[in-house]
């Protein structure tokens, strides 16, 4: 009884008591989640317009991230004084690196290895991390980095807001992550619902053979999808790292996201959104109310339980249709 | 009869595409043994034979979704080896599939300006770079999209997601598709299988139309044979991937190796 009391009960009446606590913990797992959604929305673009589990997402984050503090490192040496200018140079070089991988990695992967099964496609992303590896390795070294947060005027501090009778603590930088995620996010839609491009891309995540038919090259959307996917990995780079710093340890996200793909479906951008803002919340409720109960290392696992619990009692995922074969 | 220097130049009745001993197999398969046959410019050519003969493989060879093992294609003068389908559809080759290809999570409205793809020329940078130009453009395609959307009667579902439509409408979003690509070339694989028929008797009305008005050359795969003597000029027929007939309707219908074919007599 007084197991199932601690489980069942116990963790609401302390979230009623202390609401404050409770936002706070929301928010938390708010933010966490936007992270998780970027990561996931980056598999998604490419799993739709090409059908390739992309096992290298992880690591293009860290690439992206060291390629930006590298170039800075370089920029400076190099005499450019002035911080700031050379930060978004830096940036603006990453975009370009960016995009020459996208490019690479369409003429030396995808393109030689068309029409073979997609665990061979699968398999060649594995290869692609570890090149991506030890070209980080090689380049920048293998010693975290300190993300250029100020010199990106990226904010720091925090607002401690009185509510619910405690202090809410809103660091600068996470409410900079959601909007910047936001901002991403919405840009995306737009391009992908309004112009040429996009409907382009919708028609290839439809059917391969009908986009062929009307003239599009599957080539040209291939690098156009790898290379917003590389954006989205640069972006969650920099948000990421500008907590903790760069290392190759961060590629291990990847496999945070993993759970969000389960329950958003590999398919839906909305799926990914959603389903990596109630992955993030449900981490950070489950790690604060439950953790203690369960001890440590509930974070590890807690993201796929959730995945679970919430697949069986919705199996074709948060905004699949059902899928009923024809036979 | 000149040479044609510049592939516009095609008239009416001259030869727009020649296929000149296509051979293809799969594995042990013969899909198409020596295939050798003409299109003309402006006429409806029918494609027909039993199940298996090579009817779509042989549109597959002419769009580029597969590469012949020998033989070549003569299209507007150019002769090829190997064509992709990218090119296929930049030489002015559309087409419909036996099994409706549509992007079905798009609109009515979205497959057929998906058609416009190779016709909005403008880069991808450019089209970043400057929205205005490029929303302009839009404007000027939808307004194409519009009138097929209204020569095939289908206004009421402009806006449809076309995975919702009933298969015959289906079939008819996918003939406005290739349409909306302008070709000069349609293939037609099987654009009535599986109508009622009021909805054959539609589509028969939108393929005379297409053929009279645009002056759209078509080759047409059908079974249903009162469609094909209708509506075609000549017929090819093809049986375990070899041409047995060629020529006008009534012509093929009486030749004896159609018959036998058609019947099953052995070979
Ligand atoms: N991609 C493929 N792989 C293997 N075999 C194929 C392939 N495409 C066609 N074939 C084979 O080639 C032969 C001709 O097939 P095709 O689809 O061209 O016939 P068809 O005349 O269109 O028949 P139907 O009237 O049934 O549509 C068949 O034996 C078929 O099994
Ligand atoms: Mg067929």
């Amino acid at each position: 009884m007084d197991l199932l009391y601690k489980i069942f009960l116990d963790p609401f009446v302390q979230m009623g008591s202390a609401p404050d606590l409770l936002l706070q913990t929301l928010w938390e797992g708010l933010v966490g989640g936007v992270l998780y959604a970027l990561i996931a929305l980056g598999f998604v673009l490419i799993f739709k317009a090409s059908g390739v589990f992309n096992f290298a997402q992880g690591i293009m984050v860290v690439f992206a991230a060291l390629t930006l503090v590298g170039l800075f490192a370089l920029l400076t040496r190099v005499g450019v004084s002035n911080a700031h200018l050379a930060a978004f140079a830096a940036l603006g070089l990453t975009v370009v690196v960016m995009l020459g991988l996208a490019i690479a990695v369409e003429k030396l992967v995808l393109r030689p290895l068309v029409n073979q099964p997609d665990i061979i496609l699968f398999m060649a992303t594995f290869g692609l991390t570890y090149v991506l590896i030890g070209l980080g390795e090689l380049i920048f070294g293998g010693e975290p980095k300190v993300m250029i947060t100020n010199e990106l005027f990226l904010p720091r501090g925090a607002w401690d807001l009185e509510i619910f009778g405690g202090f809410v603590t809103f660091q600068h930088i996470d409410i900079a992550a959601a909007i910047i995620a936001s901002l991403m996010v919405a840009g995306l839609a737009v391009f992908f619902s309004k112009t040429r491009i996009g409907r382009a891309l919708r028609a290839v995540a439809d059917s391969h053979k009908a986009a062929l038919s009307v003239g599009i090259s599957l080539e040209q959307i291939w690098v156009i999808v790898w290379f917003a996917s590389g954006l989205v990995a640069l972006v969650t780079g920099i948000m990421w790292a500008a907590r903790s710093d760069v290392s190759f340890a961060l590629q291990i996200i990847a496999l945070r996201a993993l759970p969000v793909l389960i329950l958003g479906g590999f398919t839906s951008i909305p799926g990914a959104i959603v389903g990596g803002l109630i992955i993030g919340v449900g981490e950070k409720l489950g790690e604060f109310y439950w953790g203690p109960l369960l001890g440590g290392g509930i974070e590890s696992w807690l993201a796929y339980f959730i995945a679970l619990v919430f697949l069986l009692f919705r199996p074709q995922g948060l905004f699949g249709e059902k899928i009923i074969e024809r036979v | 009869m000149r040479a044609p220097s510049s592939p516009s130049e095609i008239a009416a009745g001259d030869v727009l595409l020649a296929a000149e001993n296509i051979s293809l197999s799969f594995g042990g398969v013969k899909a198409l043994t020596g295939v050798s046959f003409d299109i003309r410019k402006g006429e409806i050519r029918a494609i027909i034979g039993p199940n298996g003969a090579g009817k779509t493989s042989m549109l597959n060879v002419i769009n580029g979704f597969y590469q012949a093992d020998h033989g070549t294609i003569t299209f507007k003068g150019v002769r090829r080896g190997k064509m992709r389908p990218y090119e296929a559809a930049e030489f002015g080759i559309a087409r419909t599939f036996q099994n409706v290809a549509l992007f079905r999570g798009m609109s009515t409205l979205d497959n057929l300006m998906a058609g416009r793809t190779l016709k909005m020329r403008r880069s991808f940078f450019w089209h970043i770079l400057r929205h205005g130009p490029a929303l302009q453009e839009e404007v000027e395609h939808r307004r194409k999209v519009e009138e097929i959307i209204d020569f095939l009667e289908i206004p009421h579902i402009r806006r449809v997601p076309v995975g919702r439509l009933p298969y015959g409408l289906q079939k008819r979003v996918e003939l406005g598709r290739a349409l909306a690509m302008e070709p000069e070339l349609l293939l037609l694989d099987e654009p009535m299988a599986g109508m009622n028929l009021e909805e054959k008797e539609d589509m028969c009305r939108y393929i005379i139309d297409v053929n009279n008005h645009f002056g759209t050359t078509i080759a047409l795969i059908e079974h249903d044979m009162g469609v094909v003597m209708d509506l075609s000029d000549r017929v090819v027929v093809l049986d375990y991937g070899r041409k047995i007939a060629d020529g006008a309707p009534n012509q093929v219908k009486q030749d004896q190796a159609v018959i036998d074919a058609y019947l099953g007599v052995a070979h």
